[in-house]
């Protein structure tokens, strides 16, 4: 438990995800919850391991929109919550996230985001969470290394205290599973501070924190009219957090490669990871220019933008040493600037209107040399910049004709979903039947080897989009979901089959965890579950419950049965249901 | 080491559940002991199931980026020979290969031979050291899995990585778990009588 190391100074590597719960350890945070999700999913995997340990409150929620909403309302009892998600999440929670930006956190709150640039485990959609920022006007900050990621959830803590709004910490994939030395500072002891009411010491050490609900319908409930108040404030509380966003020290100008000064022309705004490709790439290319880096996506220090494009070297004080401010560094007026952003291109377009009031000659350029489709690396970054620059620059290994056969990942040797696909080898014609997919370890029905996957969406969809298909066509339909995702987002789908009357046949992969995103409990199967002698919650009770009536829990291991059952549910006029009951096989026995 | 740029930059590959992660924390906390600058990269979740499995470690100084450049691995540590070809782009003919002489079956595919690969991977770089690591501990040890400590020790020992061999011993004693560790231990012994025999 290196994390919990009080040494004030000290450095120690810590994954981007660790850095995060560090910064919120040495913020005094007090509740965490989260639903798991490559690549934020060790968030929460680090609280589980030290929250008893430390005295905060944490918990696995059933999906992103209840922890969430369990977050809100520890933040408006007072207490410092953090929650964390991957970037779907915030979809699935969108719902709670508006009314609470609204609102404002009386407990600082900090939420944060993993989004997956190029799809590694986020496959659905290439998603960037920035435009919904955007959308719900909720601060947010980039950070691009764990050393960042310590300091920027520090700052979000303090920025959400000192303006009473949520705030959020946006990351990626190559920020959150990124490793390097962070320098720590002191833990903060999760007491309750700044929450209006005093604990005896006794009750403040490795005990939980006990915040309290105090009424003000006028600040937490959200209605006409006085949600069009509401607003009023939030946007003048983000013309307060704008000022704040320029004077702070995460918005930077810097001259990349000091050694190599010239009286450049030319500059680069970027910002998260892409900062340090770009720093890569200025030293490949032996290059000196201006580079502004932003820390606060959300608001955006508009002025020092413009400064930067007037004036990029105003901080060069600051940046060298008295002896060297001496340095030729005469740069007044850029003529062209490159945005190095991932993914869709939110700064570029705020930066072009911002060029437009502070210099109408200034060469805005992004998309057109940077791709927007799938994650940056330090050679499509390097070679931007050379080609922005008219500078030499080229990868020599495309001659090279070498090629490997793909791997794709596949389901563990004795794991039990293979069952589940040899029985429905033998049970239906796979191309007479349509396949629907979910989200977990089975979506690798769909590889090649296997190929029992039709559609694959979101969440909880598999059951929904078959609904819509039984109702459309009149084709034999199975899906597959899993339990987790059955609990997160599968119940109102299932209520839906048995309201509106469609007769798919659901096989529930019951094998105990959250498999995919490592192991995590879930509601059917909390931690320690079955030892820990609290029963999860059955998921045949709740099926029963939804009014289904054709209902068989099975272990797949039995493949006659599984079988037969197959064959006699998919005939049925109602909708069917098949649990498949056997553990992970990496489940710790 | 790029004497040049003052950095060592490498690259492991291999199929899912061959340990990348815990070589690329050896390594990091090896150089860290070191006084280097360090980032890595690596990835979680579904790709580990079996998939093709690649993490960056790079140290030595001013180290931004945590992913390496196209061309610019120093050293391609391939836990499976078809894992190291894949691997190519980030090599140059500076680059060294230092591969496990294995080869993990796709399925339902047509897959290289070991010699196809070793052909391939000289097109690239004339620096090709092929080792049955994961034979050599199955035979020494009686398990395979050990194969990337086996490699990653040699390799220190034979001076294909800048970093010292009590830095990479000291590193395995922190980040392997109490209960594997003597088998890891032993790993580093055998790389070290290994390494002195050739």
């Amino acid at each position: 438990m290196e994390i919990l190391l009080n040494k004030p100074g000290q450095k120690i590597i810590l994954l981007g995800n660790e850095a995060i719960v560090r910064g919120a350890l040495e913020a005094g945070v007090q509740f965490v919850s989260t639903y798991p999700g490559t690549p934020a999913s060790e968030i929460g995997d680090t609280f589980f391991r030290i929250a008893k340990k430390v005295g905060v409150y944490f918990e696995y929620s059933t999906n992103e929109k209840v922890a969430l909403e369990a977050g809100i309302g520890a933040s408006f009892s007072g207490l410092k919550t953090l929650v964390a998600m991957k970037d779907f999440g915030l979809n699935v929670c969108l719902d709670a996230l508006g009314p609470f930006v609204y609102t404002g956190s009386r407990g600082p709150t900090v939420i944060v985001v993993a989004d997956d640039p190029s799809c590694y485990s986020s496959a659905q959609w290439e998603e960037s969470t920035r435009g919904l920022a955007l959308v719900v006007r909720i601060p947010t900050l980039e950070p691009s290394d764990p050393q960042e990621c310590k300091d920027f959830t520090k700052l979000a803590f303090q920025i959400s205290e000192k303006f009473k709004i949520p705030v959020m910490i946006r990351t990626t994939t190559r920020v959150a599973h990124q490793r390097a030395p962070v320098k720590l500072s002191n833990i903060q002891h999760p007491r309750a501070k700044k929450v209006n009411f005093l604990l005896p010491p006794s009750l403040s050490l490795g005990r939980l924190i006990k915040g309290e609900f105090v009424k003000d319908p006028k600040r937490f409930v959200t209605l006409p009219p006085r949600v069009l108040e509401m607003k009023s404030e939030l946007l003048a509380k983000i013309e307060k957090i704008q000022q704040f966003s320029e004077k702070s020290e995460i918005n930077k100008a810097t001259i990349g490669q000091e050694q190599f000064l010239t009286n450049s022309k030319i500059g680069i705004i970027t910002a998260g990871v892409p900062y340090l490709y770009v720093m890569e790439a200025l030293k490949e290319l032996n290059l000196s220019l201006p580079v502004l880096k932003l820390g606060f996506f959300y608001p955006l220090p508009e002025k020092k933008i413009q400064n930067f494009i007037k004036n990029p070297a105003p901080e060069r004080s600051s940046v060298l040493d008295q002896s060297r401010t001496e340095t030729k560094f005469l740069v007044r007026g850029l003529k062209k600037v490159l945005v190095v952003e991932e993914l869709e291109p939110h700064l570029e377009k705020e930066i072009g209107r911002l060029a437009k009031d502070a210099n109408c000659k200034l060469e805005v350029a992004g998309k057109k040399l940077i791709p927007e489709v799938g994650e940056l690396k330090p050679e499509i970054v390097t070679s931007a910049i050379a080609t922005f620059t008219n500078t030499k620059y080229k990868i020599q290994n495309t001659r090279y004709k070498i090629q490997a056969p793909k791997r794709f990942p596949q389901l563990c040797p004795g794991c039990p979903y293979w069952l589940v696909f040899s029985a429905i080898k033998k049970a239906v014609d796979t191309k007479e039947v349509v396949f629907g997919g979910d989200i977990g370890c089975y979506m690798l029905f769909g590889t090649p080897a296997m190929n029992i996957q039709d559609y694959l969406s979101c969440m909880g969809s598999s059951i929904g989009i078959a609904h819509g298909i039984k109702k459309a066509t009149k084709q034999k339909l199975i899906t597959f979901i899993g339990d987790s995702t059955f609990f997160h987002a599968g119940i109102p789908a299932l209520i839906n089959t048995v309201f509106n009357k469609s007769n798919p046949l659901i096989i529930i992969l019951n094998n105990q965890t959250t498999a995919m995103t490592g192991l995590q409990p879930h509601p059917g199967a909390p931690a320690g579950y079955p030892q820990s002698g609290c029963d999860g919650i059955k998921i045949e009770e709740m099926v029963r419950a939804c009014g289904v009536k054709n209902l068989k829990i099975l272990d797949q291991i039995n493949q006659k049965e599984f079988i037969e059952a197959v064959k006699e549910f998919l005939n049925k006029k109602e909708v069917s249901v098949i649990i498949a009951r056997r553990p992970c096989i990496w489940i710790k026995k | 080491m790029d004497k040049k740029v003052n950095q060592f930059n490498m690259i492991i590959v291999g199929t899912g559940g061959q340990g990348q992660i815990t070589l690329l924390q050896i390594l990091a906390e090896a150089a860290f002991l070191e006084g280097k600058e360090i980032k890595t990269s690596e990835l979680h979740g579904l790709s580990q199931r079996g998939g093709s499995v690649e993490v960056h470690i790079r140290f030595g100084k001013e180290i931004y980026s945590p992913l390496i450049s196209q061309e610019k691995a120093d050293l391609i540590l391939g836990l499976e020979m078809q894992e190291a070809l894949r691997a190519y782009s980030f090599a140059s003919p500076k680059t060294t290969f230092l591969v496990n002489k294995e080869i993990v079956p796709i399925p339902l595919v047509k897959n290289l031979t070991g010699e196809e690969v070793l052909k391939n991977l000289k097109k690239i770089s004339k620096n090709v050291i092929l080792v049955p690591a994961a034979d050599i501990c199955q035979k020494e040890l009686g398990n395979r899995v050990v194969a990337g400590i086996y490699l990653i020790s040699l390799a220190s020992f034979k001076n294909l990585i800048p970093l010292k061999p009590t830095s990479i011993l000291k590193a395995i004693k922190k980040i392997i778990p109490e209960k594997y560790l003597e088998l890891n231990l032993k790993t580093f012994d055998l790389a070290k009588i290994k390494s002195s025999q050739s």
